[in-house]
Order: structure tokens, then C-alpha cells, then sequence
């Protein structure tokens, strides 16, 4: 049992010093937050220098709670670096309501990576690369669009690992990320179509959001990740 | 909801759980073929009867309970607050989206108590019954214009719905052996947020009381603009996250509060509750 975010004893096998020699900095994609003036963020930082796509490469996430952790923070890499770039290239006409929204979002984000990035020390995994080749962040549509993919995704993250966490103090953690990303998606889809907060396409009969596996999220994650990551010892 | 998945994480943590649901293997398997074929509606009132089998009276099914019909209790006020106020003519602007809105919340509210008191009822225990008289949303004077008052009214639904969110992430923890009901639990966590979030919305616009500084999230403690729901948003200013303080990152105090909401404790959502319940 953890009752430690931080207990450097509890390094799963998998070392990052290991994985880290087996990339090579290449480039860095750096937004300056507006909001963080001075701090330059990195959105990503490590690139594989021969991708394989056999089982058992790329990043490796590691097992028990910490594999959940770090599957957390895989995603909520993948969040902040979509609003850093979405602040720092607003799309054209911006209004001033929704750029003061989507900063806030913005330092949401970069906060919950950073507390990830933090609180697994030695045990996080490395920075993600992004590909967001299929985004166009000169247009409303097509960034609120993928912001509601995106926050939609997370919830329903949460909502599926929750029941694979071991420590109460961890599933607290989560519990508090999960409910402001359900804020995001409620705020992203009404700015899209007014009322659209709680749709039928994300609550069910019940009244229930939706619940996701990693293996589900990861893969209509990965699109939007250049770094193949390796989910297999993730507790299932 | 997979069946399977979820008996495998029960064995993680009680390594039997096969031989408490049933002792022949074989039947179990049936079980699983009758849970693929089961309606989605019908998989609380299986997952009920099954724990109820498997734990009877022990202290995982007391807690599960104690759990479900507290969830239930809020989910009551909750439905028939909203019941209230779409049934008001001349409350919720006619022809305007917020009639919409305050429906789906009000349809999802009562599709939690249908689903709670199933569940309840699958354990083999007796769901708490509350019926709109029950309630007394002025909380005993304190809103004597929460049904005349539009404003007031969603002033009122943000404080239930915010109280909501903070009440299932308090009993997250307690719910860990129980990874089905935890599962579900997260999932009307997650809803209760989305109505927090389009509710705050509504009061940020004019005819809501054109709370200019409101947000989706929560920012500091009690953000509302209503003294009265201090109790509702205790310790919403908390900046330190599995001992890790969020403005040594790098972020605002306010960034640092809204990132990250906050638990409230049975006894302290109760208290709130309370002040609502004749």
C-alpha cells in the first residue's frame, strides 16, 4: 500500500533513467505561458530516435497505482500542451470572455501536469511528444472541437481508472482532478451549442457519464501523441 | 459496465470472491453469460444481489449502504428542487434555454434515484424515501424566495449541485472494495460537475443574477456571492495537493484552488443537507 506520493522506494523496475537513455533530445517545443510570465513550458521535450511499434517499447507507464499516475499525467501532458498552444495562437477573433476562459483552462492543466510531474518525481514518465497535425488553431470550431474530445476523454479517464487504484489517497487525487475536467467539458461544450453541457451523447439512462479503460483512451489518444506509450503493465 | 473486469479487481483484494458468489465455478460462468446478455438497466440490481450473496452482513455491505442511501438522500433534495422549479409558472424564464437545462438536470437527478434506491434494494437493504414535502428549500427562512426568485433559485442549485460534486469525492475512498459501485459513483460525480458548471453559467448571465465574477470552477472558498453557503465551499481554498504545494509550481492561488476541487466529509454534507430537510 502507498501512503506516499513521494517514496523513492517504490521505483518500479522500469527505471526512467533507463528509458531516458533511450532517447535523444532533439527538440523542444516551448509556449510561454501568459500567465506565467517568465516560465517557459515545456510541451514536449523528448523525441524517440528509432520508433518501434512492437509490443513492449515506447514509454512504458509502469504498474500498480504509479502506472496510473502516470497514465494520468500522459494525459494531462496532452492537455496542457493543447491549450499552451491554443493560448499562445489564439484563434482569429477570440472573444475576450472565451480567452479569459480558456487561459484559466489552460493554467488548470499546466497545474495538473506539474503536480503529476512533481508528486512522481523520479517514477514520472518523460515528456510526451504531441502531434497535432490534424488540429487547425486558427479555427474556433476545429480547437473547441478538440477541446471537447479532449475533456470528455479526460472524465471518462478518470471515471474508468478510478476503480484500478489502490490507495485512498491517490483516488482522492483523482477524484479532485476529475470534477474540474468535468467543469472544462461542461464550459467547452456549451460554448460550442449552448445547453450541450450534459448531453445525451456523454450521460446515459442512468444518468451516468461515461466510463473508459486505459486501453480504450489510449488508443483515440494516441493519434494526437507522437510518443508510442506502452500501457501493458497498467493494472487492468 | 463489464462484469468480469469487475469480479477480477474483487479478487485482487479478496482472493475468494468466486468461492463467496458461489461455490461451483461452473454456475459463476452462467452468471457471466447472463451478465454479457443483462439490459445496462438491469446491472444494479444483478451487482446488488450478488454482493449481498457474497458479503452479507459484513461491514463492506454496511458501508456500501451507508454510502448509497446518503447518495440517495442528496439525490432526492436535489430532484425534487428541481422538480419544484420547473413545476413553478413564471420561475424559469419561459422560452428561454434555461427551461431545457434545468430539465436535463431535474431528468438526471431522478435517473440517479431510480438508480440509487436498485441498487440499494439489490444489497438487500431499504432505500431512504423522501417525498417534496419533505424538503424545505427556504433552509428554514434562509432563501424565503428561492421558488419566486429566479436568481435565488439557481443561487440555491449551485450550492446543491457544487455541495454534490464534494460529497461523492468524499466517499470515493470508502467505496475502494467495491469497485463496481465505485465506478458508478465516479460516474455521477462527473455529472453532478457538468450541471455545477452550466449552473454557474446561468448565473453569470443577466436575467441569473449577472454574477459577472462567477466561473465554472471554483475559485478560492465560496466564490458564490451567497454568505449564507460559506459551509459548502470549507477548505475550497486548499492549495496543498498530496503534499505538494500548487503555487510553488509556478501558479496562481486562484489557478491553484480551481484546479484541484475539494472533499467534504458524510458529517459535513449531512450538516448541509440538514438545514434542507423539515
Amino acid at each position: 500500500m502507498k501512503n506516499s506520493l513521494i517514496e523513492p522506494q517504490e521505483i518500479p523496475s522500469q527505471g526512467s533513467d533507463i528509458l531516458n537513455a533511450s532517447f535523444k533530445r532533439r527538440s523542444f517545443l516551448q509556449y510561454a505561458g501568459a500567465g506565467l510570465a517568465g516560465v517557459a513550458l515545456i510541451a514536449a521535450g523528448c523525441k524517440k530516435e528509432q520508433v518501434s511499434h512492437d509490443m513492449g517499447e515506447g514509454v512504458d507507464l509502469g504498474s500498480g497505482d504509479i502506472g496510473i499516475l502516470n497514465y494520468a499525467y500522459a494525459l494531462e501532458q496532452l492537455e496542457a500542451a493543447f491549450y499552451a498552444a491554443v493560448i499562445q495562437n489564439p484563434y482569429a477573433n477570440m472573444p475576450a470572455n472565451e480567452l479569459a476562459l480558456l487561459t484559466d483552462i489552460r493554467d488548470h492543466e499546466l497545474a495538473h501536469r506539474e503536480f503529476f510531474k512533481a508528486a512522481l518525481s523520479t517514477k514520472a514518465i518523460p515528456a510526451l511528444e504531441v502531434n497535432f497535425s490534424s488540429i487547425n488553431f486558427s479555427s474556433r470550431d476545429s480547437v473547441l472541437g478538440t477541446a471537447k474530445v479532449f475533456e470528455d476523454l479526460g472524465v471518462s479517464a478518470y471515471n474508468g481508472a478510478g476503480k484500478l487504484i489502490q490507495s485512498k489517497e491517490y483516488l482522492l487525487l483523482a477524484g479532485k482532478i476529475v470534477s474540474v475536467e468535468a467543469r472544462h467539458a461542461a464550459l467547452i461544450r456549451d460554448l460550442l451549442e449552448n445547453g450541450s453541457f450534459a448531453n445525451s451523447e456523454v450521460i446515459d439512462m442512468n444518468g451516468l457519464d461515461k466510463a473508459r479503460t486505459p486501453k480504450e483512451v489510449l488508443t483515440m489518444a494516441q493519434s494526437f501523441i507522437k510518443t508510442t506509450i506502452n500501457a501493458s503493465s497498467l493494472p487492468s | 459496465m463489464n462484469i468480469v473486469n469487475i469480479l477480477e479487481e474483487i479478487e485482487k483484494v479478496d482472493a475468494e470472491v468466486y468461492e463467496r458468489l458461489n461455490p461451483r465455478r461452473a454456475a459463476m460462468k452462467q452468471f457471466f453469460n447472463f451478465g454479457s446478455k443483462v439490459a445496462v438497466a438491469a446491472v444494479p440490481l444483478a451487482l446488488g444481489s450478488m454482493f449481498k450473496k457474497a458479503y452479507g452482513q459484513t461491514s463492506t455491505a454496511v458501508a456500501v449502504e451507508e454510502v448509497l442511501n446518503f447518495a440517495l438522500t442528496l439525490e432526492y433534495l436535489e430532484y425534487y428542487f428541481y422538480q419544484k422549479g420547473a413545476d413553478t409558472a413564471g420561475l424559469i424564464p419561459a422560452g428561454s434555454p434555461a427551461v431545457g437545462a434545468i430539465n436535463t438536470i431535474r431528468d438526471h437527478e431522478q435517473a440517479h434515484v431510480n438508480l440509487l434506491k436498485t441498487a440499494i434494494t439489490g444489497l438487500g437493504k431499504t432505500p431512504v424515501a423522501f417525498t417534496a414535502g419533505q424538503f424545505d428549500y427556504t433552509a428554514k427562512g434562509t432563501f424565503p424566495t428561492v421558488f419566486s426568485n429566479y436568481p435565488t433559485f439557481l443561487a440555491v442549485a449551485q450550492a446543491f449541485e457544487d455541495t454534490g460534486v464534494r460529497a461523492y469525492k468524499g466517499q470515493a475512498g470508502n467505496l475502494i472494495g467495491t469497485p463496481g459501485v465505485l465506478q458508478t459513483a465516479l460516474q455521477i460525480h462527473s455529472v453532478e460537475a457538468r450541471h455545477a458548471s452550466h449552473i454557474r453559467q446561468m448565473r453569470k448571465a443577466p436575467a441569473g443574477g449577472g454574477v459577472s465574477a462567477l466561473k465554472p470552477w471554483i475559485t478560492g472558498a465560496n466564490d458564490s456571492g451567497v454568505p449564507q453557503v460559506d459551509p459548502v465551499y470549507k477548505g475550497e481554498d486548499n492549495l496543498i495537493q498530496g503534499g505538494v504545494n500548487i503555487t510553488s509550481l509556478g501558479f496562481s492561488t486562484n489557478a491553484s484552488t480551481e484546479a484541484f476541487d475539494e472533499p467534504l466529509t458524510m458529517a459535513e454534507v449531512k450538516a448541509i443537507a440538514g438545514l434542507f430537510i423539515r
